[in-house]
Parts: C-alpha cells; structure tokens; sequence
C-alpha cells in the first residue's frame, strides 16, 4: 500500500500551498500560470482527507515563490490556505493566508453597468463586507460581487 | 460634524445625527426656497450641473436651490452635447468641472458614477443620481417629507409599493428608514418585490417588516404610503399588467380604508399610480415632497460649501 508522503515527492526548494478546499486547486493553478511561464516541475494532489477541511487539494511548485497579488488572489478563493515555503527540504515560513480589508486591481466588479467597468482611469476596488463567506462590495457601486472566482483579473 | 468640502454620494455614508442636521438646516431654508426672504449666502460660488441622463425635478431644484442661495450654476443636461461623446472620460470631464467650478452635482447612467466623481474632484460632489444605484439627496428629501409632514421619522409605519425590485429610491429609503427603526411594509407585485439583499439587510437592522401583494389591505396599517412607478415594459403580458396596475392604483376608495392621517408619497412622474382626484385630499403630499427637493438641497448645498454648519 502507498504511503500518503509517497504520492508527491516532497520537494527541495519552493512553495507548497496545503489546506486548499477540494476541487480548487485548478483554480489555484490558473492564478499562478496567469501571466508566468511554469517550467519547474508543479504536482498537484486533490481530494486528500483533512481534518480541518474534510477534504483538501495540495498545490506544489517547485522553486517558485509566489508573488502578494497572488497570494492575495488565493486568499479571496481558498481563504483556509496555508502557504509554505520550502528551503533545503524543510518548511522555512509558513503563513496562512490573509484576506486583506480592502481588495485592490485583482477582482472585477460582476455588475456591467459599474463605472469601475467602463473606460475609466481606475483599479476596480472592493472593501470586504463579510469574511465568511466572503463578500466583497464594489466602493463604487455598492453592490457585492456574485461570484469572485468568475471576476478575477 | 464636519460638512464642509464633504462629498454627498451615498445615504451609506450618513449616520442618523448627520441626516437630522440635514433636515434641521433644511427646515431653515424653506422661507428662501419659497422665495419669501433672501439667502444670499452663496453669493460667489459656482456650482457644475452634469446631467449625462435626463432629470427634470432633480436638475431644475438642484440649480433653483443654488439660485435661491444667490450662486450660480454652469453645466448641460443632455450628455450629447459634451465631450464624452467624443470619447472624453469621466474623469477627465470631472478635472474640467473642478476647475471651473466650486462644486459639482452629477447625474450619470452608471452605477459609482458618483463615487468615481469625487476620487478625482478636490471639490464637493454631489450625486443626483447613478444609473440603478444611489440617489442620496431623494432619500434625504423623502425623510424631511416623513418628518415635516408627521412631526418625526420613528413611530411611522410605512408602505413602500409597486415596482420595489427596479425602483432605486426604495432601496435607499428602505435602507435610511431602517437606520431610523421605522417598521415597514413592501407590497409589490409578483416578480417586482424588494431584493432580497435589501430585506435581510433591513430584517438584521431589527426592524418590524411585513411583505405582501395586497395593497388596499395593507393601507389600513399604514401612516406612510409610499408609491413607486410601476413600468409597463416589465411585464410582457399586456393583460397582466392591466390587471396588476388596477390593483395598485391608490384611489380615493382605497384612501378610505386608510387611517386619516395617511399621506401618499411617491418620487414623480406618476403615470397612473395614483388617481388625480387623489391630489385634492389631506392625503396627497408628493407635490410638496417634490417641492422639499429645494430645501434639501440648498441645505446640502450650503453645508458642503461652508456657508452653514
């Protein structure tokens, strides 16, 4: 029988993002390959039991550390999030994500008719109306955005 | 409480105290809104009219009120005259406003318009209305209505009727009424009720609300019947909607099953929401609702400007 720590090969140097809700690590991935090349060896691991989560996907990147507006994105979609990042095969800091209060540039307002949609000189801009679950108001047009993972930038 | 050089864009932005010392220095103004005594307190200001949508109570009181106060108003009503039309931003015709100008009032079809306004204007923005968003000098004027005409804004029970899914002064009124702990009741057509944001949002501010389709029941509890328009394209059965708009039309026989002191509001223009020979009774009070739009709004006016704190 396979042992848990033999389904992805721990890895040397790098990010391991843990505690992720089932089923959101591609969504986890599309953040992190938007607009980066990956060419050092990711594994992604779904649907392994938790005790906090019941269920949770692992996401590991191998010598990549990611950058606040990514981690800021993760945070708004798989708020239980804990990032680790590896060094020499051991965790060197380990951080849950935080939900800023105020959510700058990296969601779109849902709404079409918001002014922060139209070719306007400004980041659309959120503050956080609830964090569980997470509810984010547009400062411009007041209204919540319905589905953050939809109106990521 | 500081006014001066404050942005008016949302009644989220009041507290309860701030509102009252609207309407307080509202009540002050009604003398020079009626054109009785002088208030030339705004003597050498200059304040921008940007309507990018049509208005006809909101435009023309806002600049009778800057008149009234002895200012002066630049501006357009009709967006296609401007430069947006050449592809101009908003940002940028708000830089221009700003500079010719000592405040500025804005109409616009987009949702934050108004926000947007006063991110890029070191002069007072005052939002007369962004698409279905916010309408904050309505609301205020509503309030004053409730207050001038029933002594206070607490202890009322008021309806809000017709279409109070579309309807944007519901939502803000609902909202300011709630902050007040005013109990309230939404009668609205099948499809047309209130959002559902905005009655959980009411229900957690711990206030008394009823929800129903029946209006001529719900008069009888009533000291506030607001109406709203109910617009015809909304239903796409001609029949439902003649069936619908008859039983939301508020008429003397309705009125009867009313307390006395009822009044009937309702944000004009009416198309048949209300019957005409509803004008003539103690009821009808929204043809001086409409006048408190002047008042109001020399009050906010002069606040933001520093002429009255």
């Amino acid at each position: 029988m396979l042992t848990k720590e033999l389904k992805v090969k721990p890895i040397e140097n790098g990010t391991v993002i843990d505690h992720i809700p089932a089923g959101m690590a591609f969504k986890v991935i599309s953040i992190i390959a938007s607009g980066r090349d990956i060419d050092r060896p990711m594994s992604i691991v779904m649907n392994v039991e938790s005790k906090r989560l019941g269920k949770k996907d692992i996401v590991k990147m191998e010598d990549l550390v990611l950058k606040k507006r990514e981690v800021d994105k993760i945070g708004l979609i798989a708020p239980e999030a804990c990032i680790n990042i590896i060094e020499n095969a051991s965790v060197a800091k380990k951080r849950e994500v935080d939900l800023p209060k105020r959510v700058v540039g990296i969601v779109k307002c849902s709404n079409p008719n918001c002014v922060s949609n139209q070719n306007e000189p400004v980041d659309s801009e959120f503050v956080l109306a609830s964090k569980t679950p997470i509810r984010l108001r547009c400062i411009y047009c007041e209204r919540d955005v319905t589905n953050i993972t939809e109106n990521l930038i | 409480m500081e006014f001066e050089n404050r942005d008016i864009i949302s009644i989220h932005d009041f507290s309860t105290k701030e509102i009252l010392h609207v309407l307080d220095v509202a009540r002050d103004m009604v003398p020079a809104a009626q054109g009785k005594e002088e208030k030339n307190i705004l003597g050498s200001k200059v304040m921008s009219s940007l309507f990018f949508e049509p208005s006809t109570r909101t435009r023309l009181s806002f600049e009778a009120a800057m008149k009234r106060l002895g200012g002066k108003t630049v501006g357009f009503s009709d967006a296609k005259s401007t430069s947006t039309k050449k592809g101009e931003t908003l940002a940028d015709t708000i830089r221009m406003a700003e500079a010719y100008s000592d405040c500025i009032v804005i109409r616009h079809f987009n949702e934050g318009a108004g926000r947007l306004a006063a991110k890029f204007s070191s002069k007072p923005v005052l939002n007369a209305g962004d698409g279905a968003g916010q309408h904050p000098t309505q609301t205020l004027l509503d309030l004053f209505t409730i207050r001038e005409e029933k002594g206070a804004i607490k202890g009322n029970r008021v309806i809000l009727a017709g279409d109070l899914k579309y309807g944007r002064t519901v939502h803000s009124l609902a909202y300011a009424l709630a902050m007040f702990g005013v109990d309230m009741a939404f009668i609205s057509p099948r499809g047309l009720e209130m959002p559902r944001e905005f009655v959980s949002l009411v229900k957690e501010m711990g206030v008394d609300l009823y929800e129903g389709r029946d209006l001529a029941e719900a008069v009888a509890e009533g000291d506030v019947l607001y109406a709203t328009r109910i617009q015809k394209e909304r239903f796409p059965d001609p029949q439902e909607y003649k069936k619908m708009a008859s039983s939301y039309r508020i008429d003397n026989e309705m009125l009867s099953g009313g307390k006395k002191g009822l009044i009937v509001m309702h944000p004009l223009p009416r198309v048949n929401e209300i019957a005409a020979e509803v004008d003539d009774t103690p009821h009808a009070v929204y043809f001086r609702q409409a006048f408190n739009g002047v008042p109001v709004r020399m009050a906010l006016l002069a606040l933001v400007l520093g002429a009255r704190r």
